[in-house]
This record gives C-alpha cells, structure tokens and sequence, in this order.
C-alpha cells in the first residue's frame, strides 16, 4: 500500500496505542502514597494500619475534564449486620484540600457501592478509604492524569 | 503476580479505546459524542445520570408557567411532545416579519414579545436554557434537517466565509482545524469536527448548560479573537451555517461535552 | 428551591437490593475561585446528604468543594419495606432541601 494518508492514519494509530500502552505501565503497579495523602488518611484512621484491598477505585486514567470526573468506590463486602462497611471517604493529593468526600454507610444498603462526580485540579494521586465494622481500614490508590480543555473562556 | 495483574488492566484499556470509537456515517461526518470516553458517553446517555437533565426538568415547568398577565407556551402549543417534535431540528430558520434569520432562542424571545406579551429572556440566563433544552430534547434522535427557504441562502453562506476565515491573534479559522485536522490532539483534547447536534448542552468545563454561541465565543476567545456580540447577525449567520454543516447528524440535545 | 432529579423504583420485591440516584442542581462554588473582579469568591456548597428509609438514616455523605456542581450521588438500599425514602441536603447560607419518594415493597 503506497496510498501516504493511508500509511499516516496507520503510523498515527499505532502511535497512540504504543502511548497508551507506555501509559498504561506507568499507571497500574501498587502505589506508594505521597506525604499529603498519608497525612490526610492518618486523620481519617486515627493512625492505625491499613491495608490495600477489597476497595476499588473506578476512575478513567486519563481524564478529558478535571471540572467534572465520574467516579465509583465498590467495597467487596457482604453488607450484613455483623459484617459490613460503615465509611468510605476520598482523599487527593493536590486540589487546595485534601477531603473529597466521607460517606457513612449501613447494612440496609445491602451493597457497598457509591458514585458520584468529583474535581481534579491536576495530575494527582488519589485514594479510597474503607472502614469495615471489625475496625480494618482498606484502600485502593490511584494514579489520574488530568487533561484540561483547550479552548476556555 | 503483578505483571497478569498489569497486562490485565492494559487490555482492559486498550479494549475499552477500542469501543469507544464509533463508526461514521457515510458521509464522514462524526458526532463530538464519538471522541469522548466511554464514561461521559454513559453520562449523556442515561437521562438518570444526565446533568443536563435538570434543565430539561426546568424548561418543562416553564413551559405551563404563565409568564406576566397572559399565558403559558402550553396555551398555545399544547403537549411539547406532540407539537415540538422536529422543531429545534430545522433552526435558525427564516423569520418573515423580522425577515432574518434567528436561531431556536431568538424564536422563544419572539413568542414571549409578540404573543405571550413579556420581556424577552436575557441570553445565557438559565430559563432560556432551560426552555430551549426542553424544546429541542423533543427533537431528540431527529436528524438536523435545515430549512430549505431561499432567503436562508445568502445569510448561509456568508455564515461560511466566517468559518472558512483566519481570524485572531493566533491567525486561525474554523476550517483549519475542525475541518482539516480531527481526530488530531491539541493539548491533550482530540479536536471533533465541530458539530453542532447537541445544542444546548451540559459542558464538563462550565460546569452546567451553555448555548452555541457561548460555545463559539469560547473557540474564538481561544483563538484570541474579539467574540461578536449574543445574537449579533454574525452569530447567527454563522449558527445557520454550522446547522446545514452538521446536516444529518441525529440530534443528541442535552448533550455531554468536555 | 433548587432542581433535583431522583430515580429510585417505586416498587421492589422484599430484600431487593435496588440503585438510588439522585442529582441537584447546585453551583459547588469551591471558595477558591477567584472572580471578575479579582477577588476570591465565596464557598457555596452542599456540605451535607442523607436517605433516610422510614425515618432512619441509611447512607450519608460530608461533600467537599472538591465534588463537582451539579452533585451525583448514586448508593443502594435494599428494598425491606414499603414507606417512604427521603433525601435531605444541607449547605452553606442555609441551604436546605428535602425530596420524598415513595416505594411499595411486596
């Protein structure tokens, strides 16, 4: 195929796949939290242990609009009386605060599950905490790089 | 352990940049819903999580609102559903009294000055957006259909002089990128063809609902042009243009855009 | 009053697990912005939002500047009995709003 534009729309995919590939090796391993983050998730636990686990954060790696990004936190959990979450809350590294939102939560939800639209001001880490009703605290971090639009007002 | 667990995530990735592109129509014309990523395409598709949907909620109360001392849009246009259906789908429109053409908002303020006997609703103001989302989310689904009077002819097509045109500080036109460029990245947002099926619409970077000339005067103060006035007849020629330009493409009012 | 848009099943089976979501219109002006004129604008936001199912708090939630306008909160409840689910937001400058929804468990 000697056709240029042809050979130019192939080279410019494989481009952004080969990008979105190296992003995606950047992104997934297990993070280690930023001072800001440890900070903000010590005054949430009091300072005791957490572990990584049974929370997932849902958030699109790369975001095309910091102003308004989706976000969903699932705890694996089965939500009964002797068993279930009762807080999960969202803490960032580099807004002008810290907190993005603390939820309480109860067995008649009957899942852990909560989703809502959130602020990125730029590039960050972020973290999902969950406090199950045996007093364990589990986290997911995540890793979001944040696009803004070209053209603002 | 880590290594299944990261190819894992990266063809989930992959495969989610894979759906998300849709196909063209066949005259290569792409809705901006094509370009953005799967989880704002959810947004916009599911009127339960749609914030444009509150608008729309607003705009059905103005509707049987009785504005002043007179009466409701649903006096005389009855169920917006029936009577609104493919409305929004063919304006700017031709008006023959003020024998110019005027866009769907223009068309409200009308109705309220000539018929309902109130002040015009200022532009931008949430109960124009409110009454024009509702309006046009009857035409949703509908393609944009321009309408076929002659006198639309010479005002569309100095509305496309405007777009073929250099203008700004930055010394670009419409043209260069939405029409040569697509699908090309310009810091960090894929540039769409620029259509405009989804009018008006909830705009991540707003925050809420903007009209078509908010978003125009966002193109051109990017491009450090000097923006025409709301409703100013450069405006609106060029709105008329834009409509015949995105001919086709169903109509997706309220939109969700970055 | 401000705008809200509330999708929760009017009917469910006993024990069903169903998906609330509910969606205000609200500015969430962070108070961090600066305005026109330079200078910082007011925080105005919706600090606070609970369900209730016959009268008893089942998920609350603390907002943050950091969530967007608009705000979209969508949480389970499992369907135990008929009633009535209620929804209250609170905020700055006295913000308060409260949304009823009924739902007939069988």
């Amino acid at each position: 195929m000697s056709d240029p534009s042809m050979l130019d729309r192939a080279r410019r995919h494989w481009l952004a796949t080969g990008l979105g590939v190296g992003l995606g090796i950047v992104w997934r391993p297990a993070l280690a939290l930023s001072d800001e983050l440890s900070g903000a998730l010590r005054g949430f636990t009091g300072g005791a242990a957490t572990r990584e686990g049974k929370v997932n954060f849902d958030i699109a790696p790369l975001v095309e609009n910091g102003n308004t990004v989706p976000i969903t936190i699932t705890v694996d959990n089965p939500m009964t009386a002797d068993n279930h979450v009762q807080a999960i809350a969202v803490f960032n590294e580099k807004n002008p605060q810290r907190e993005v939102v603390s939820c309480k939560l109860t067995p008649r939800m009957g899942r852990a599950v909560v989703s809502t639209r959130i602020r990125l001001a730029t590039t960050q880490q972020l973290v999902a905490v969950a406090k199950l009703s045996d007093g364990s605290y589990w986290t997911h971090t995540v890793d979001v790089v944040v696009t803004l639009a070209a053209c603002i007002e | 352990m880590r290594a299944r667990g990261t190819a894992l995530v990266l063809a989930a990735w992959l495969l989610g940049m894979a759906s998300a592109i849709a196909q063209p129509a066949p005259d290569g014309k792409r809705s901006g819903f094509d370009t953005m990523s799967p989880r704002i395409q959810a947004m916009q598709r599911d009127d339960q999580q749609n914030p444009g949907m509150l608008w729309v909620a607003d705009g059905e109360v103005l509707w049987n609102k009785i504005f002043g001392i007179t009466f409701s849009c649903a006096h005389c246009h009855g169920d917006a559903k029936k009577t609104m259906r493919g409305v929004a789908a063919h304006y700017p429109d031709w008006d023959p009294v003020e024998k110019k053409p005027v866009d769907l908002t223009q068309r409200i303020n009308l109705c309220r000055t000539r018929h309902q006997l109130v002040l015009p609703l200022p532009p931008e103001s949430e109960e124009m957006l409110g009454l024009e989302a509702y309006v046009a989310y009857q035409s949703r689904g509908m393609p944009l259909a321009p309408s076929a009077a002659k006198e639309l002819d010479a005002p569309r097509e100095r509305g496309r002089q405007q777009y073929e045109q250099r203008i700004g500080q930055l010394n670009l036109s419409c043209a260069l990128c939405h029409d040569k460029l697509p699908g090309h990245v310009l810091a960090g947002a894929t540039i769409p063809q620029g259509h405009v099926n989804g009018y008006p619409t909830y705009r991540l970077e707003w925050q809420g609902m903007g009209s078509l000339q908010r978003r125009l005067r966002n193109c051109l103060s990017g491009v450090r042009a000097e923006p025409p006035p709301f409703n100013s007849t450069e405006m609106i020629e060029l709105e008329l243009y834009l409509a015949a330009r995105s001919a086709g493409l169903p109509l997706e009012t309220p939109a969700v855009r970055p | 009053m401000a705008r809200t848009l509330i999708h929760a099943p009017t009917a469910a089976r006993k024990g069903e697990v169903v998906e609330i979501r509910t969606l205000i219109a609200h500015p969430m002006e962070t108070g961090y912005r600066a305005g026109a004129d330079g200078r910082t604008l007011a925080r105005d936001i919706i600090r606070r939002f609970s369900c209730r199912y016959n009268g008893e708090v089942v998920f609350s939630a603390d907002l943050y500047p950091a969530i967007s306008a608009n705000p979209y909160l969508a949480f389970n409840v499992v369907a135990d009995a008929s009633g009535s689910l209620t929804f209250t937001w609170e905020g700055d400058n006295g913000f308060a709003q409260t949304e009823s929804a009924s739902i007939t468990v069988s």
